[in-house]
This record gives C-alpha cells, structure tokens and sequence, in this order.
C-alpha cells in the first residue's frame, strides 16, 4: 500500500506548479513591488524606497477618497443587499406549486453578466427624460428629474441601488436553503404552544438562520470591498471621483499611469483591509 | 381556509413584485425589437415601454452585420471552455490527491491552499499583469487562461466531495488491478458528476462575466472578450439605443442557455457554500 502513494505528486504537480508560479509568485511580487519606486514605462530606473509608497499613500487625496467611497459602498450595500436577500427569500420559501419561477425572477439579473446590467442601467439613469427610463417615469409621475450618474451627490447611490438589484438573488439562494434546513417540527411545535406569526420569526427563523446570515454578510461585504465594474462603464470613477474605489484606483496607478511600485502598495492595503474586514466579522459573529 | 388565503397572498405579492424586479431586464428585451424612435416615444407613455410593438429584428441585424459580436461571442465560448475543463481535470486531481492520498507534505500544501482562499485575486492583478507581461503573453488567450487554470475553491471543493468517497472503492479497483489514474479515471469522476456539473458552471459563469482581466491583458480588437466587446460597442459613438439592447440581449445569450441546463447544480453549488461555510 505504501508504494502507491508516491502516485499523489502526479495528481498533484501540475496543479501545484501553477499555484506556485502564478498565485504564490504573484502575491509575494505584489509585497516586493510595494516597496519599490517601478515603472513599468522606466524599468531599468526602479529602486527600492522602502515605506515611501505607504506614506505617500496616506497623504494622497485620491487614494482616500477612494478608501472612504469603497467603505461609504459597502456599508450602504450589504445591509440593502442583505436584507432584499432575506425579504425574497422569505417570499419564496414556502413549497408551493410555481414558486420556481419567482425564485428564478429574482434571480435572473445574475444570469446577465455585470457589464450586461452596467450598460443597461446607464441608460436607464440617464438624467434626460426623454431618454432614461427612470427619469421618463418619474416625469410620468409628476416627480422632478433626477441627474443619477451625473451628480457626485448621486452617482455612488444609484450604483448602489443597482447593485443590490443585481446581486440580491444569490444571497436569496443561500439564505433559501438555510430557511429550508431548518426543521418544520419547530414550527409545528410553535404553533401548538399559540405562537404567532413573529413570535415564530424571531425565536425560530432568526435563531435557525444565524449562521448562514452571517456568512452571506461576510461574503457581500468582501464583494463589495471588489467594486469595479460599476464605475468603470457607468462614471469613469466620476463626477468628481465621487465614484473612485480602491479597485478602480488601482487600476488607474497600475495600469493607465504604469506605477507598478505605487499601486502595488494599493494592492496591499487593499488586501489586508479585505482580510481584516473577514476575520473581523467573523469574531464580532462569534463573540455573540 | 386560512392556509389557501396566504398562499393567494404570496403568489400575489410575487407576480407584482416579480414583474417589478424584472422590469429592467424587460425594458431590455423589448427594446430590442423595437424601432429607435418607438424606444423614446414609448418612454413617455409608462406602461408602453416594457410592452412590446412594432417588432422588428432590424437592431439584431445591425449588431450581426455592423458589429463583431458574434466574433466575439465566440472568443469567449472558446477561452472559457478550454479555462474551465483545464480547470476541471487539474483541480479535481489536486483535491483528490489531498483527500485520498497521504504523503510528505501534504498538510503543508492543503494548509496553503486553505490560506490561499482568502486572497483577494484583485490585489494580485497587478503583479501577474506582470508575470503575464514577461511571458510575452499579452494579446494572447494564454493570459486568460493559463494563470487561472488552479483555483484554490474549486480543489477545496473537489477535496471535500473525495473526501466521502468510500476507500473500499478505491481498493476494490486497485485490486482489480487499476492503477491510481485508471482509478481516479475511470471510478471516481463517473460518480462525482455532481460536483463537476457544479464546479463547471460556477467557474463558466464566473469567467463568463469576468471584466476587470481582460481588459488589463487584451488590447487586441480581434480577440476582444463578449464584456469587452459590448463595453466598447456602447462606448463607440452614435449610441442607438436599439442596437445596444439586442447586443445586450445576445450577449447574455449563451449563459441563458447555460442555466436552462445546468442551473440546478448552480444554485447547489451556491447554497452548500453557505451551509458549509
């Protein structure tokens, strides 16, 4: 039996040399060119500056309006997405005949990529009313015009808005089958001892759903963290760069200006803020 | 009775609810059959935007004669699916070498995949743009697949399904006289179809939709990916309304179809996740 087991490098060595010269090569990359001042337009002029980057980082007017606009993001749209997640999912739970299609039509907008719904929203947000949709029934409703996009005081919230849309099935999904593992005999039991409707709600479905709550809450917050899509096809990170977020910053450094060292250190933070914003949930949800 | 009333109520809430959620998607569609000038019109008239009239396949025709859509629908079939089964044979055998095989090192490997599940690909984009610049390999489809091919959630995935694969299986072939490849060939894929259903239309979609690398690695008109295509399709003017609604219409196509098929396992994978996880 032993003799077989020299048998695992085949399994796994390809898959281990890929890891190894793209994920792993390419993170310990990201932490060297961090310190380093490195064009990608001047490679032969990059040195090593040390911190520079990072405190350059803190001072750059940019960056944290794109660290504040990626947090203002993500505050607003987890508990939005989450809680139209969780108001679907308890529309959908119960087992009657048909309910396949709603869960299907409040989980198409994923089928049609984010580009795709990108597009078609900047459309529907245009600030004219004769030509965005939204605008168009606003004027029908006798309500005053909306510049969306267009406006740095709306440009983050309408992305947000359709965000959530886009998004909100698949949290329904998973909150969905964590509704349905939860034992019907609870219920039952419930209703016996006089229970109400709320009653129910929160001493059985909360209780029951808590952890897989959790979970989608750490999930959309780290996809949040991510925005980039968005910004890049509805506003160009604009007006105002009222729309800028880490991801969007880091591609302007690294790839529009070639600042491979500086947007490296972009890269940086944005990975430790994405790791502490998981392990932090995790023991804020834990700790309770 | 009262059990009949809010079943009434719920498909009630839903229909109007459903439609509403929907409404985008279906000013879409509708539009897309419509002439340019009955786009704007309707817009006035409420209700008439999301019906349809006048239809005509005039948008569809510009974007297939007009445009290189098609072409670029199928650049992405091509490197997606040759990504995603790459992705499939050497991610399974990675998760099955850590579920049924014990050899030196094998803790220290599984420990760095775990670890690397919480790596954020977006903030080492910018380093593999590198690696992937060094190689000569931008413009080139092996930039889209080759540094994608391992992914750390797919083994874990495949690892935890092996893992309840009963050994006696894997003995009674060996004894049988096959090898670990025959083995894991021709016993252990044929009852995992589920996971690989799964794993395969979570990376498809995944890849699918996938915006921000492509665009850093593929400069190339020609090879320009579906997200690609229709983001500069929308940005080259004149912008026709109608002509972009059916290129959004189309692009979406294929994964229509897609989950017409396989949406099942789709939505397995999502919700195990959040069981497991």
């Amino acid at each position: 039996m032993r003799r077989k087991q020299h048998y695992a490098w085949f399994f796994i060595f390809p898959g281990l040399i890929l890891l190894l010269m793209f994920t792993v090569l390419a993170a310990i990359l990201a932490f060297c060119f961090s310190f380093m001042d490195f064009n990608l337009l001047r490679p032969q002029d990059a040195s090593f500056i040390g911190a520079d980057n990072y405190i350059r980082l803190f001072k750059d007017t940019s960056f944290l309006k794109a660290m504040k606009n990626t947090f203002y993001f993500a505050v607003i749209v987890v508990p939005y997405q989450v809680g139209l997640a969780f108001g679907l999912a308890l529309l959908v739970r119960e087992n009657v005949k048909g309910i396949g299609i709603f869960r299907s039509a409040y989980f198409s907008p994923l089928v049609t990529s984010m580009s795709v719904i990108a597009i078609l929203w900047t459309f529907i947000y245009n600030p004219n009313p004769t030509q965005g949709l939204l605008n168009a029934v606003f004027a029908k409703a006798g309500l005053p015009s909306c510049d969306f996009l267009r406006s740095a005081d709306t440009a983050m919230n309408s992305i947000i808005f359709m965000s959530g849309w886009h998004g909100a099935g698949y949290q329904m999904m998973i909150l969905l089958a964590g509704l349905q593992a939860i034992p019907e005999d609870l219920y039952e039991a419930a209703s016996i001892d006089g229970a109400g409707a709320i009653k129910k709600f929160v001493y059985i479905t909360v209780p029951g759903i808590k952890n897989v709550l959790v979970f989608v809450v750490m999930m959309t917050t780290i996809s949040a963290m991510k925005l980039f899509t968005q910004p890049y096809i509805m506003t160009n990170g604009g007006p105002k760069e009222s729309t800028m977020t880490l991801t969007y910053y880091l591609y302007r450094q690294g790839f529009q200006y070639r600042n491979m060292g500086y947007a490296s250190a972009v890269s940086v933070i944005f990975f430790v803020v994405v790791v502490g914003i998981s392990t932090g949930i995790k023991k804020i949800m834990k700790a309770r | 009775m009262k059990k009949k009333r809010t079943v009434l109520l719920l498909y009630i809430v839903n229909l109007i609810l459903g439609l509403l959620y929907l409404s985008p998607l279906i000013w879409m569609v509708v539009s897309a059959f419509k002439p340019e000038n009955r786009i704007f019109s309707d817009m006035s008239k409420g209700l008439a935007a999301f019906l349809p009239a006048e239809a005509t396949l005039d948008n569809f025709r510009t974007v297939f004669l007009r445009s290189s859509m098609p072409k670029y629908i199928g650049n992405s079939i091509f490197y997606v699916s040759v990504l995603v089964l790459l992705s499939l044979l050497i991610n399974s055998a990675f998760g099955y070498a850590l579920a049924k095989f014990n050899f030196k090192g094998k803790n220290l490997i599984l420990s760095v995949v775990l670890a690397l599940l919480v790596l954020p690909l977006e903030s080492i984009l910018l380093s593999l743009f590198y690696i992937v610049n060094r190689f000569r390999w931008i413009d080139s489809y092996l930039a889209l697949i080759i540094p994608f091919i391992v992914k750390c959630f797919d083994v874990y995935l495949f690892r935890q399904f092996f893992l309840d694969v009963p050994d006696d299986l894997i003995e009674a072939a060996q004894m049988d006289g096959a090898n670990p490849f025959t083995t894991f060939i021709k016993v252990i894929i044929p009852i995992s179809k589920p996971v690989f259903a799964t794993v395969f239309i979570l990376d498809y979609v995944a890849y699918w939709s996938d915006f921000m690398w492509p665009l850093l690695v593929i400069t190339d008109a020609d090879k320009r990916t579906v997200q690609l295509g229709i983001q500069t399709f929308f940005t080259e003017p004149p912008v026709y309304y109608g002509p972009i609604m059916a290129a959004l219409a189309i692009a979406s196509l294929p994964m229509i179809v897609l989950f017409l098929f396989l949406q099942k396992y789709y939505v397995q994978g999502i919700s195990t996740s959040g069981i497991k996880g």
